[in-house]
């Protein structure tokens, strides 16, 4: 039998070498893909005229990262510590988002629905928050919050069902789905409106009362709420029930391979319906983090000017649709969006206006290295079959 | 003078990341020979060939045509010096004719405009002169796989091959088919063209081919005639070691029926009959094969018995159970077990580790998972068990499938239905595309698993493997069962049976 083991060995040795390029590549890309980012990022700073060195350290104090660093003492690290818990803020609700994305990815579906889902779930603790009064803090944010995970889930399995049951696209019915919540939230909230607020001139929801607002935890202007604790739990919970779970077991099996899954007897529309409509509870849950956490109200002209959910797209994608990258993903396009923030940025050494391009250009170039990563592998690899290597893939047991 | 070969490769390497896979190969070819290149899959065969193509550059070595060496650096170079090469997958365009295809990058004009009927006219003479049948006008997604074929081949000698090089062309081929590829070959033969034929089989190199070359692991093993050489020889060469090709088995022993089919009609998916009114039994401790070309409604009647199907009329029983209206998931669960016939796309989740694609089946239930969570060191542990106890090399628990051969994929996918200890096997085309060493380890655990008393349904299109492995031989024709045969019954009676001999017949 030794003889017909050795054609094996090829394999082997490929198996062990994907494994490590799978591993490695897997953090690599995102990192060289940022890195790449900063640098363009950086040429154009010079070209403004500016020194992107101290463009990009102005940046990052802006985002209060800087606390970390034991030697920022005094009132510089009283400044830290308020940037940070506004990037820390920001970051909440985009790891959230991009749980939604993940999850559905995971199962082989595109959740374009999550600014959508993000409104339902506020809209909905915005409901719970301002009405039931009196009832004691802890339940009147439980209940909230679960409000808010029912409206996303619902909303978000809306577009699974439709997808299980008529085979409707889930790009297309979840951005028709978002354009509902917007104009839902718009109609509910104007002038006039259903749950318009106490003054009749202004279009917007009475504040959530202060029993259903998350616990301040640090800092006050505004300070950074214990809606991080539930981001991070989130997280926590997004990888067991991925790769813990019979539930997240099925829907990896229907995301890889539909036709092995029906085969093993795992029904792929359930997965599809579930996939979305668990993704879509991620996103309300972000709605409600937002809401009970630091916006307390919404204005009509929210609707067409948050794009919490799409950030989250990108952050999914930079963070490989896994836990721990999205965690880096959420911070690194929280930091870019807090420290190029015109009150946090010194005009002397960077415009604002011009930063807050900058990141936008960051944050648009990373996702774009990260996404022409197949284009780069093509590229490689057409390269090497141009010099000595094949043009089609070696003759290797199947 | 006569034996000075046509062509000459010498001392060929090839060097890919992690395989050597030409290792100081040499290949000759006579003029007017059919030289056939045998050897496992990725012994190597296509790399030599595609070198000999212009597809890839040889490390080392030269080709000499003629007795003048010569460099291949493109396929158009190779076509130029008259070599034809009729690629594995076809590389025809569906939307285009079978004679637009054909002249394509070379066409006929009449003055700035394309000569479509001279085309059709040229095309038909060659078809004419070498007996390759083929319709000029019809569009190639239209048309048979072996006319698809067949243009390929006219597409090489219109482009003026004097070598044609047949990458394993009977692969795609009915029985029927593959015979008259034969046929056209030695038509092409008697007319002075020289073949080179690259095959895994054993049985038509033999019947086809002047010469043998043995690749194994990027060597050549030897070159043998076929005269005085017999298929035991050449897979011993072939493996490296001395292979059983006959399957030897005991006498059944069939006990109670444990599958019965009656009356049983299943709509295709565009709800036209693809079985009709089907019935049959299969009982514990035998094989009964269905054969059967392809498209006579295996595919439907697969489906329809393990649960992924509806079935439009009739019953389907499982050990007295009746299972006609059941999912996937119950026929699992009721002991039916299923070796599909595309491991790749059905058997396994190519993107999950082994250890998961063996609980594929099981994941909902103890041990490996309570209530709702999975439990990942039992997978793993009873994965490493199943693994070893089916030899499967190349990976452990955590491997991903997509990493592993296709022989030792398909004992993992054997090694999953097995180990539920299912009633019923359906085994449909087990072996396809595995080489000779993990046919012979799944034929040998077919037979082991109808003697420890499960019925086996074998589907297969592989002539020689429904009649090595069945006790008893249905054949399908038209979604019908048109006759049942004794396993001695001899190739030409079933495949007459296959195309639906037996119906005109009696008529």
């Amino acid at each position: 039998m030794s003889s017909s083991a050795a054609p094996e060995s090829p394999t082997g040795t490929s198996a062990v070498q994907s494994y490590f390029a799978t591993r490695i590549g897997g953090v690599l890309v995102p990192l060289a893909a940022t890195i790449l980012a900063f640098f363009i990022g950086g040429l154009v700073v010079l070209i403004t005229g500016h020194d992107p060195l101290a463009a990009y350290k102005a940046i990052f104090e802006g985002t209060g990262l800087n606390w970390f660093f034991p030697w920022v003492t005094g009132e510089a690290r009283e400044d830290a510590a308020n940037d940070l818990q506004q990037t820390l803020v920001v970051m909440t609700p985009l790891v959230l988002t991009a749980i939604a994305v993940a999850f559905a990815f995971r199962c082989g579906l595109f959740n374009i629905g999550g600014q959508g889902q993000y409104w339902v779930g506020f809209i909905a603790a915005l409901y719970v928050g301002t009405h039931l009064e009196g009832t004691p803090r802890a339940l009147h944010v439980l209940l909230a919050i679960a409000a808010s995970i029912v409206a996303g889930g619902i909303w978000g399995g809306i577009a699974g069902l439709l997808k299980a049951t008529v085979g409707a696209h889930e790009v297309i019915t979840t951005i028709m789905l978002n354009w509902i919540a917007i104009f839902l939230g718009s109609y509910l909230f104007e002038i006039g409106g259903l749950l318009q607020g106490p003054q009749p001139s202004i279009p917007a929801s009475a504040d959530v009362s202060d029993s259903a607002k998350l616990w301040p935890i640090w800092g006050s202007l505004p300070a950074l709420h214990a809606g991080i604790f539930i981001a991070l739990t989130a997280l926590l919970v997004f990888h067991l029930l991925l790769n813990r779970t019979t539930l997240g077991f099925e829907v990896r099996a229907v995301g890889f391979s539909p036709g092995a899954a029906r085969y093993s007897g795992i029904s792929v529309s359930k997965n599809y319906f579930l996939a979305l409509a668990i993704s879509g509870a991620f996103a309300g849950l972000a709605g409600s983090v937002d809401v009970l956490g630091f916006k307390f109200s919404v204005d009509v002209g929210d609707f067409a000017t948050n794009f919490i959910a799409f950030t989250g797209i990108a952050v999914a994608l930079l963070g490989r649709n896994k836990a721990i990258g999205i965690l880096f993903a959420a911070l690194l396009f929280a930091s870019l969006e807090i420290g190029t923030s015109t009150r946090q940025l010194d005009p002397a050494v960077f415009e604002p206006e011009l930063a807050t391009n900058l990141a936008t250009m960051i944050q648009a170039l990373v996702i774009f290295f990260v996404g022409a990563e197949l284009l780069i592998v093509y590229a490689w690899q057409a390269r090497r079959a141009f010099t000595r290597h094949p043009r089609v893939k070696p003759e290797l047991p199947q | 003078m006569a034996d000075a070969p046509l062509l000459e490769l010498r001392g060929i390497t090839k060097q890919f990341p992690g395989v050597l896979a030409n290792d100081h190969v040499d290949f000759d070819l006579r003029k007017g020979e059919v030289h056939a290149l045998l050897g496992e899959n990725g012994a190597g065969k296509s790399t030599l060939m595609n070198i000999l193509y212009g597809l890839y550059h040889p490390d080392e070595g030269e080709i000499r045509l003629n007795g003048e060496p010569v460099r291949i650096g493109s396929p158009s170079d190779a076509i130029n010096l008259g070599i034809g090469m009729v690629h594995q997958h076809f590389m025809l365009i569906p939307v285009m004719t079978v004679a637009e295809n054909i002249v394509l990058a070379n066409e006929p004009t009449k003055g700035p405009f394309l000569d479509l009927s001279g085309a059709e006219e040229r095309v038909q003479e060659l078809s004419t002169q070498f007996g390759l049948a083929v319709r000029p006008e019809a569009r190639v997604s239209s048309i048979s796989v072996g006319m698809q074929q067949r243009a390929e081949i006219l597409k090489a000698l219109y482009r003026g091959a004097e070598i044609l090089i047949l990458d394993e062309p009977t692969a795609v081929l009915t029985p029927q088919e593959a015979s008259e590829l034969f046929a056209i070959t030695r038509s092409l033969q008697a007319d002075g063209r020289s073949i080179i034929f690259i095959s895994h089989k054993l049985n038509e190199v033999l019947e086809i081919a002047d010469r043998i070359t043995v690749l194994r692991q990027g060597k050549q093993v030897d070159t043998v005639p076929r005269e005085g050489t017999t298929q035991e020889g050449l897979a011993k060469l072939m493996v490296g070691r001395e292979v059983v090709l006959r399957v030897d088995k005991p006498q059944a022993q069939p006990g109670k029926t444990l599958l019965a089919l009656k009356d049983l009609s299943v709509l295709d998916d565009r709800d036209l009959p693809a079985c009709r009114s089907v019935s049959f039994e299969v009982k514990a401790g035998e094989i009964v094969g269905i054969a059967g070309v392809d498209g006579n409604g295996q595919s439907e009647l697969i489906d329809a018995l393990t649960g992924l199907r509806k079935v439009s009329a009739g019953q389907i029983e499982v050990a007295g159970r009746d299972v006609t209206s059941a999912g996937a998931r119950e026929c699992l669960d009721l002991g039916v077990g299923h070796i599909p016939e595309d491991r790749q796309a059905r058997g396994l989740v190519l993107d999950f580790n082994l250890a998961e694609n063996l609980a594929l089946h099981d994941f909902r239930q103890e041990p490996d998972s309570k209530w709702g969570w999975l439990r990942p060191r039992r997978l793993i542990q009873r994965a490493a068990g199943l693994l070893k106890e089916f030899d499967v090399r190349g990976g452990g628990p955590r491997t991903l499938a997509a990493s592993l051969s296709g022989g030792n994929q398909q004992k993992v996918v054997i090694a999953r239905e097995v180990s539920r200890d299912p009633n019923i096997l359906v085994a449909a085309q087990p072996t396809r595309g595995l080489d000779v060493g993990a046919i012979e380890f799944v034929h040998r655990r077919l037979v082991q698993e109808r003697d420890e008393g499960r019925a086996i349904l074998l589907i297969s299109f592989e002539l020689d493997e429904i009649l090595s492995l069945s006790d008893r031989i249905l054949v399908l024709y038209e979604g019908r069962i048109v006759g049942e045969y004794a396993p001695d019954v001899s190739e030409e009676e079933l495949g007459f049976a296959m195309t639906g001999g037996k119906k005109k017949a009696a008529a």
